[in-house]
């Protein structure tokens, strides 16, 4: 099987409310599969759990063959600094705060195993330029960024490893439309460039169109459709799906 | 290119030999296709009913029909940006046919990307994304060197009559008949085996409607299989072998 990730009868409940209902996923290499719902239905908690960050009360999610929350803390560790990149909707939950924008992007390097500062520097230096920040402000610290730059730096930083997979948290959530629309192109190109997988998490259904190969949606812990992304959009089976689309503006 | 493997004639096909070239590149089986509107209480909308089409590499047929009978939503099933209630799609993809209709999402990506093409009536616009790039693109997602893909992009465009000056620009800004010949270079760049073309000369001059019959003309002696719309009737004269009728829903039943 060619699957770099899947999971199967996920279930996880906080109290009385279901967050996972028997949920069952798959991810190939180089497919970029987009999660969409509205607040609450359990797209992020998905995004956690099959992450390894958060355990499922059922189920199970195989990286490569491997039991993701069976491995250990510290494999676990190791697949989020080599093959694993996570972008977090609020960067500053990805980022450090005191140390450089370079040393940002240089940190993970060094983390998966990068010693010589010179290569690092450079390196971080063409990340920097990638994702459309001037590498004069290569020494600047992150907290003199505005948002959108902010991101832009926590994008670099999860991509400089080049993982083969890289979970999104709605990644442009908080940022002006203007913003967002610089930012998803940037991550589309990234992505087509890299041949990344990636899963993303956005309630923005015209962003998950421009990004994603395929795509779930999730109502009340369940996926209640999936398919191509633009049969899904265009012509949605199920009756939440087509209140989805039929909210949304011109998507 | 698989339609170059299949050892066509050069010449262009007569209508009535389409079915002694062997098999066709696109071919549907009793497709059917329904709306189901759950906002509005859960009303059924028949569009399709049993369509049996099939078109041969070579060969281009225009659909026919009054508006509103359904001709965009087949041409939509067999791209399947639509599902279809019941029935099959049937590509001839690398060797092989692959039911649109069923086939994975990946599956579908893979045969859309080598074999099946589609020129909509509207571009969909990338921001920030230039006019020579979108071109290029899917042409460098079947393996053609960048270089390669930007010069036959920017080629393809110049022969539409998109001087050069536009091609490193996003087309969002552009005309209405501007943005459509970005969709049609966009379509019309990779040689694509099997081609759907939604109304490709609604808003062009007579110059360009030009351009765009003598790329079809080519493409059909390259081998290509086109299904098309043409509300244009001289366009549609001058480029189809044969029209398909789609009826609609209350005549045919």
């Amino acid at each position: 099987m060619s699957e770099l990730l899947t999971a199967e009868g996920l279930h996880l409940h906080f109290g009385k409310v279901a967050a996972l209902d028997d949920v069952a996923l798959e991810i190939h290499p180089g497919e970029v599969v987009a999660i969409v719902g509205e607040s609450g239905s359990g797209k992020t908690t998905l995004l956690r759990v099959l992450a390894g960050l958060m355990p499922p009360q059922q189920g199970q999610v195989l990286y490569a063959g491997e039991d993701v929350h069976a491995m250990g803390e510290a494999a676990r560790r190791r697949l989020m600094r080599s093959d694993w990149g996570f972008v977090h909707q609020n960067p500053r939950d990805g980022l450090r705060l005191r140390v450089s924008a370079g040393g940002n992007v240089g940190e993970r390097l060094m983390a998966a195993g990068a010693r010589h500062y010179g290569n690092i520097r450079a390196e971080a230096t063409e990340w920097l330029k990638r994702v459309e920040i001037d590498p004069a402000r290569i020494d600047d610290m992150p907290l003199q960024f505005s948002g959108g730059m902010q991101q832009r730096l926590q994008i670099a930083r999860t991509l400089v490893t080049r993982p083969k997979l890289v979970f999104m948290d709605e990644p442009t959530g908080g940022l002006d439309v203007s913003v967002q629309a610089r930012l998803l192109d940037l991550i589309r190109a990234l992505v087509a460039d890299l041949g990344l997988a990636v899963l993303i998490v956005t309630h923005d259904i015209a962003a998950a169109r421009l990004l994603a190969h395929r795509m779930l949606v999730m109502r009340r812990g369940q996926v209640v459709e999936q398919g191509l992304t633009d049969r899904v959009l265009d012509d949605p089976q199920h009756p939440y799906t087509q209140l989805l689309v039929s909210s949304v503006l011109a998507a | 290119m698989s339609h170059q493997e299949q050892g066509r004639p050069t010449q262009p096909a007569a209508p009535d030999r389409a079915a002694a070239l062997g098999p066709h590149a696109i071919r549907t089986e009793g497709l059917s296709k329904d709306f189901t509107l759950h906002l509005q209480g859960g009303i059924r909308i028949p569009v399709l009913r049993g369509v049996d089409l099939a078109v041969a590499p070579g060969e281009c047929v225009a659909l026919a029909g009054p508006s509103g009978a359904g001709k965009s939503t087949l041409m939509r099933c067999l791209y399947g940006n639509y599902g279809a209630g019941s029935g099959h799609v049937w590509v001839r993809h690398d060797g092989r046919e692959v039911d649109i209709t069923s086939a994975d999402a990946r599956e579908v990506r893979a045969v859309r990307r080598d074999t099946l093409g589609y020129v909509s009536q509207f571009l969909r616009v990338i921001p920030r994304v230039a006019t020579q790039q979108i071109v290029a693109e899917p042409l460098m997602a079947r393996g053609v060197g960048r270089e390669e893909a930007m010069a036959h992009a920017a080629a393809l465009l110049k022969r539409l009559n998109l001087p050069a000056k536009l091609h490193g620009l996003p087309p969002a800004t552009f005309s209405g008949g501007e943005q459509q010949r970005v969709n049609l270079a966009r379509g019309f760049a990779p040689g694509y085996p099997v081609l759907l073309l939604d109304e490709p000369t609604a808003s062009l001059d007579a110059a360009n409607r030009d351009v765009v019959v003598a790329l079809i003309a080519e493409a059909k002696r390259a081998g290509t299989a086109i299904i098309g719309i043409f509300h244009d009737t001289e366009v549609r004269d001058r480029v189809a072998d044969r029209l398909f009728e789609v009826a609609p829903m209350q005549d045919a039943a």
